[in-house]
């Protein structure tokens, strides 16, 4: 019997990505989308029309990550205007970081936009609750993954803590249904000061798919002020990694 | 008049004036009898505005023929309730509790005629996720332990209440709806085939390649068109990759429910290697963009088979480890046999369906008994068994799953070259006016329909969509009756429903 474990434990190795910061995702991977002008526009103009969440404008050319779900479907159509690189490293301080320009190479993280209370207080220890209010669950298995054996972002010390009481702040997941909006709230506001609140996923950042649903209830955005936002369908582990690690720095 | 239409999982769609509208109280009369027989099971059973009313429409699997048996009623809009099937056959229970719950048709003698999901569109809007009428029993010894909406983990809402005599579940009633987004309403939003598509990979982000091999298939069937072999083939692969991710998941979650680090970190592992592999298909590691209606963004070449191959081969060779050692783990064994029995009637009588059903020794498995794409070439599949019933039971059919999965994807891509065949998606095909279309599709929780009806331009007007927690959500509930309650996180794992699938 303890051979078997033996064996499980040679097989298994040493799992964990030594520098989270340093790891590069394969090349299929769509992340930051980099935007070119052209003269003709009939491309870019039926990529627009076909994007299910509208997050191309043509004229400027911008892509809003906060709705785009990374399916690819315009790059296809507008290989000239769109490319989507493998950069996963997307997280804003600010909603409008988040809309995409032509030209622009790399994702804008403000870091003038973090409050400073967060390195000082959460800097060591951040301990947060999740809340799943419509999520599809696979952002939710993402978050989860942040701290498996692989990208163990415990070492850092943040972690996902099971009582709002003990968290320091509040990660929402899924475009807010109706029958989930109040005991969301309730949850924030059991949450101590000072606290932080994160939008994982671009469900949660604009609705998504579900943005004119009257399913849903998003009413809970414009009361509260929100320290990070995480693109993704869904978010990939790295790119949580990244922008909680830029928060606290 | 014949009392259903009968077709099959492979044949085209159907136009609505060859469904027959029958009596009800003859449809009633017949299912009473008929449904006592365990070849048969309700696929989807919902209603549909029509002028002046309702129209039902009814979908029955035989899993002995491979047939599919359609039907529908147009009930008298003065007359009285319609005799509930619930009563007779619980299975029927989600179903006409939907129904209900839309449009208030009321079923007499139904046992349990709650709102199913507080969706938006409900008739009663003064129901509402608060004032679900959870069940009681009076007793000065009884205690209730309410949990939930929100959970202890990353994990998705849904409330629970147990009923408890000291540390013993009495009962637990589960109520759901936290989730609902307005998935049916959202898909015929308008015309969007990609938007669709999109829609179809939110259902439940674990089942992504399912339900939108569903959706696919359902609008193949509407278009007439078949997608070649080669296509069929690479979403088996796919398909069968989404099954193995999530089976070591749950049994990476059972081992941490039990605090048994060495299988939870070792399968946490494995599962990376199986979701980055589709990740380096696709670029999602849940499969989102994989598939696609008429074709595919990503057909495979000669490096992704090969690395497709080379990383199943090794996490079958070490998840045949984790699972040998834990056939053998004394500890483990303690915890989970003879835990959340659910017999085979029990599984028989709620329609249980999937992996949980085949633990129970019920024979549910669409790829054996309604194949469609690869699975009804050539291929031959023969589902795995347990007849225990117990949490070990659904762990070791997961077990026995993996590699059986794992097998199939390097049986069907030896000596597998390139496709020369696939073609880019369609989202512009034209589809069949005025049909039914459905799909049937055995993802890795169990049972996938998708139902569509189509209007005079042949454009999607209705849609249904049911996941198998439809069916298995009451197994989990039957399940722990009895247990101690300390054990229901261990029955909660072995389940792992779906909430948003659930909940739309």
């Amino acid at each position: 019997m303890i051979f078997g474990k033996f064996k499980i434990l040679h097989s298994h190795g040493w799992q964990y990505i030594p520098n989270l910061d340093n790891v590069t995702l394969t090349e299929e991977f769509r992340g930051f989308p980099l935007l070119t002008v052209t003269d003709d526009k009939s491309d870019i103009e039926r990529a627009a029309a076909i994007c299910p969440t509208k997050a191309i404008t043509t004229s400027p050319l911008t892509l809003d990550m906060g709705k785009c779900l990374f399916c690819g479907e315009c790059q296809r159509c507008a290989p000239k205007n769109i490319r989507f690189t493998n950069e996963h490293r997307l997280a804003a301080t600010r909603r409008e970081d988040l809309v995409v320009m032509a030209g622009q190479t790399k994702p804008c993280f403000t870091k003038d936009a973090v409050r400073p209370e967060i390195a000082k207080y959460f800097g060591q220890t951040l301990q947060l609750r999740e809340v799943s209010a419509g999520g599809d669950a696979s952002v939710e298995m993402e978050l989860n993954a942040t701290g498996n054996v692989n990208f163990d972002f415990g070492r850092y010390g943040v972690g996902f803590t099971a009582s709002p009481r003990h968290a320091d702040g509040l990660v929402l997941t899924g475009p807010i249904s109706a029958n989930m909006a109040e005991a969301l709230d309730i949850c924030y506001n059991s949450i101590a000061e000072p606290k932080i609140l994160v939008v994982c996923g671009s469900e949660a950042i604009s609705g998504g798919l579900y943005a004119d649903s009257p399913a849903i209830d998003r009413t809970f955005l414009d009361k509260y002020h929100v320290d990070l936002w995480l693109p993704g369908a869904p978010t990939h582990p790295l790119c949580f990694i990244d922008g909680i690690t830029k928060l606290r720095k | 008049m014949e009392m259903f239409y009968v077709t099959n999982n492979t044949a085209s769609a159907v136009a609505i004036a060859d469904i027959p509208v029958v009596d009800y109280v003859a449809l009633y009369n017949d299912l009473k009898e008929r449904m006592n027989d365990p070849r048969y099971h309700v696929g989807h059973y919902f209603a549909t505005e029509v002028e002046n009313g309702l129209r039902f429409y009814m979908i029955l699997l035989d899993d002995q023929t491979g047939e599919v048996l359609i039907t529908s009623f147009v009930p008298d809009y003065y007359a009285e309730g319609l005799a509930s099937l619930t009563a007779v056959h619980q299975q029927f229970h989600p179903f006409e509790r939907e129904i209900f719950e839309l449009y208030g048709v009321p079923f007499d003698n139904h046992p349990w005629l709650k709102p199913l999901r507080f969706s938006h569109d409900r008739r009663d809007k003064t129901s509402t996720m608060d004032s679900y009428p959870f069940y009681v029993i009076e007793g000065e010894e009884l205690h209730e332990v309410n949990v939930g909406p929100i959970h202890a983990g990353i994990i998705e809402p849904g409330a629970f209440r147990f009923i408890c005599d000291g540390e013993q579940v009495l009962h637990l009633e589960i109520a759901l709806g936290y989730q609902h987004r307005g998935v049916e309403s959202e898909m015929i939003r308008n015309g969007n085939r990609l938007r669709q598509t999109l829609i179809a990979e939110s259902i439940a982000g674990d089942t992504a390649v399912g339900h939108t091999t569903a959706y696919a298939e359902l609008v193949e069937k509407l278009a007439g068109k078949d997608i070649g072999d080669d296509l069929k083939r690479e979403r088996l692969v796919a398909i069968e990759l989404e099954r193995i991710a999530m089976h070591l998941a749950d049994t990476g979650a059972l081992a941490t429910d039990i605090g048994f680090q060495l299988y939870q970190v070792a399968c946490e592992a494995l599962r990376t290697v199986t979701i980055n592999t589709t990740q380096a298909w696709c670029g999602n590691r849940f499969g989102k963009s994989l598939i696609r209606p008429l074709g595919s963004n990503f057909p495979l070449t000669e490096a992704k088979i090969e690395t497709i191959r080379t990383n199943m081969a090794d996490v079958r060779r070490r998840y045949n480890e984790v699972r040998e050692d834990i056939l053998e783990a004394q500890t483990l064994l303690a915890r989970f046999e003879q835990c959340g029995l659910v017999s085979k009637d029990e599984m028989q009588r709620i329609g249980g369906v999937g992996q949980v059903a085949r633990a129970s020794g019920l024979k549910r498995d669409l790829r054996a008994t309604h194949p469609s794409g690869f699975y009804a070439e050539e291929f031959s599949h023969e589902p795995i068994l347990r007849t225990d019933g117990d949490v070990m039971s659904r762990l070791a059919t997961r077990m026995d799953e993996v590699l059986q999965s794992i097998d199939y994807i390097h049986q069907v891509l030896a000596n597998y070259k390139p496709s020369t065949t696939i073609e880019a998606p369609d989202y512009d095909a034209s589809l069949m006016p005025e049909a039914l279309s459905f799909s049937l599709v055995e993802g890795w929780r169990g049972e996938i329909c998708h139902v569509a009806l189509t209007d005079k331009e042949g454009a999607i007007a209705k849609y249904k969509v049911k996941d198998p927690s439809v069916h298995n959500w009451l197994g989990l509930a039957i399940a722990v009756r009895s247990e101690g309650i300390s054990d229901f996180p261990i029955n909660n794992k072995s389940f792992n429903l779906s909430y948003c699938g659930h909940d739309l």
